[in-house]
């Protein structure tokens, strides 16, 4: 097929302040093999129309900013080529089970709350809930014997590995808009919370895993995924966060059935 | 009880779809293609035979103890969620859970009814 001349966008707009309703509008662009759907969006912007409204920063997969549903599918738009979407109209849309508030910029405060939730960062000895209570629970074999504090904390390669693959997770939201789960059952935490919640619980220098379990393994927690994979498949950064709510409910049953055996707190 | 029952209906929902996942294709493979194509030997009765045997021998009861009510509380688990989700039944929560575990229980119950006191080599 030789390429075309122009390709046509089909955008979703939402204007609040003209109507109630959203509507699609199209816009045709020159065709460019090294074009992205983002630089589309820019030559539209730039161009033909300056109200359309879109998130956008790195241009390079790294910001994690420009997340929307090109044909349908979540996709960092900075990289989803022109080219894959031909002959067109291609539509652009803003990604699923976030409220708009304008055009393609979603609202993602509720994402943002849950994160914060899941304490997304290293509690150190002495810091988290689990303090004094023999450190806190190390899961999934997390090595306990943290350094004294001012001395280095140093780190084999095997235990980097443990939890590397959750620290590239860029907070994109495709996973989100993929999970089908995510719409039905809007208090559920979700992928990426809780594949971050497992990048420190998994990290050897963190004792929070007991703070972290308060919510990971409450009944919004983890619970409600019933393993669609679909989260996965659309990440962009190869983070697997199926896997990790898989494994942390077999952490958090294992848990359950052995404070049930020991007569602790369940 | 800020965590609930639910990593017990979870565990149950896991441990019952790993026994479920050996267990299928066994049974699928002697039921579906050995016992039709009288792979089985002494012919259908016969095989049928040995498998009454082996659920009136101690262990295998002992096995079947355990392994039915595993997949009945792994079935619930599934009916639960789908009802939830597939037919968009949050609201009805609790009747949805009562009803799929309350189920299972019973199933079970009777299970281990029959596989104690009527089944093959059962007190009835
Ligand atoms: S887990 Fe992947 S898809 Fe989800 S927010 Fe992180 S980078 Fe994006």
């Amino acid at each position: 097929m030789s390429a075309p001349e122009a390709v046509e966008l089909e955008v979703f707009r939402y204007r609040p302040e003209r109507s109630d309703e959203p509507e699609m509008e199209r816009y045709e662009i020159p065709f460019r093999p090294d074009w992205t759907v983002l630089d589309g969006l820019n030559h539209v912007k730039e161009e033909l129309d300056g109200t359309l409204s879109y998130r956008w920063s790195c241009r390079m997969g790294v910001c994690g900013s420009c997340g929307l549903e090109v044909d349908g599918e979540p996709v960092l738009s900075c990289a989803a080529y022109l080219e894959d979407h031909l002959p067109g109209p291609i539509r652009v849309g803003p990604l699923r089970g976030f409220p708009v508030i304008r055009d393609l910029v979603g609202d993602i405060s509720d994402f943002v709350a849950k994160l914060e939730r899941v304490k997304p960062w290293i509690i150190g000895e002495g810091e988290g809930a689990g303090a004094g209570r023999g450190g806190g629970a190390a899961p999934d074999g997390a090595p306990d014997g943290a350094p004294d504090p001012g001395e280095p904390h140093r780190q084999t390669p095997a235990e980097l590995a443990e939890y590397d693959q959750y620290s590239h997770c860029i907070n994109c939201l495709l996973c989100y808009a993929a999970c089908p789960i995510h719409e039905l059952a809007p208090g559920f935490l979700g992928p990426a919370a809780i594949a971050l919640a497992q990048r420190y619980n998994l990290d050897s220098r963190d004792r929070g895993a007991e703070d972290r379990r308060v919510v990971l393994a409450a009944r919004d927690g983890v619970w409600p995924c019933t393993f669609v994979g679909e989260c996965s498949s659309v990440c962009p950064k190869g983070v697997d966060p199926a896997g990790a709510i898989q494994r942390y409910k077999v952490t958090a049953a294992r848990q359950w059935f052995s404070a049930l055996v020991s007569g602790g707190e369940r | 009880m800020i965590r609930g029952r639910e990593p017990l209906a979870w565990g149950l929902f896991a441990a019952g779809g790993t026994v479920a996942a050996f267990l299928l294709p066994a049974v699928a493979f002697v039921v579906l293609i050995a016992l039709p194509l009288g792979w089985t030997g002494e012919g259908a009765r016969g095989a049928l035979g040995a498998w009454a045997d082996g659920a009136g021998h101690l262990l295998g009861r002992l096995a079947l103890t355990v392994v039915l009510p595993l997949l009945f509380f792994h079935a619930a688990h599934r009916i639960r969620y789908t009802l939830y989700d597939g037919l968009q039944l949050h609201h009805l929560e609790r009747l949805i859970a009562a009803a799929t575990y309350g189920l299972a229980t019973v199933m079970s119950g009777v299970a281990l009814v029959v596989v104690w006191f009527l089944g093959p080599g059962g007190g009835g």
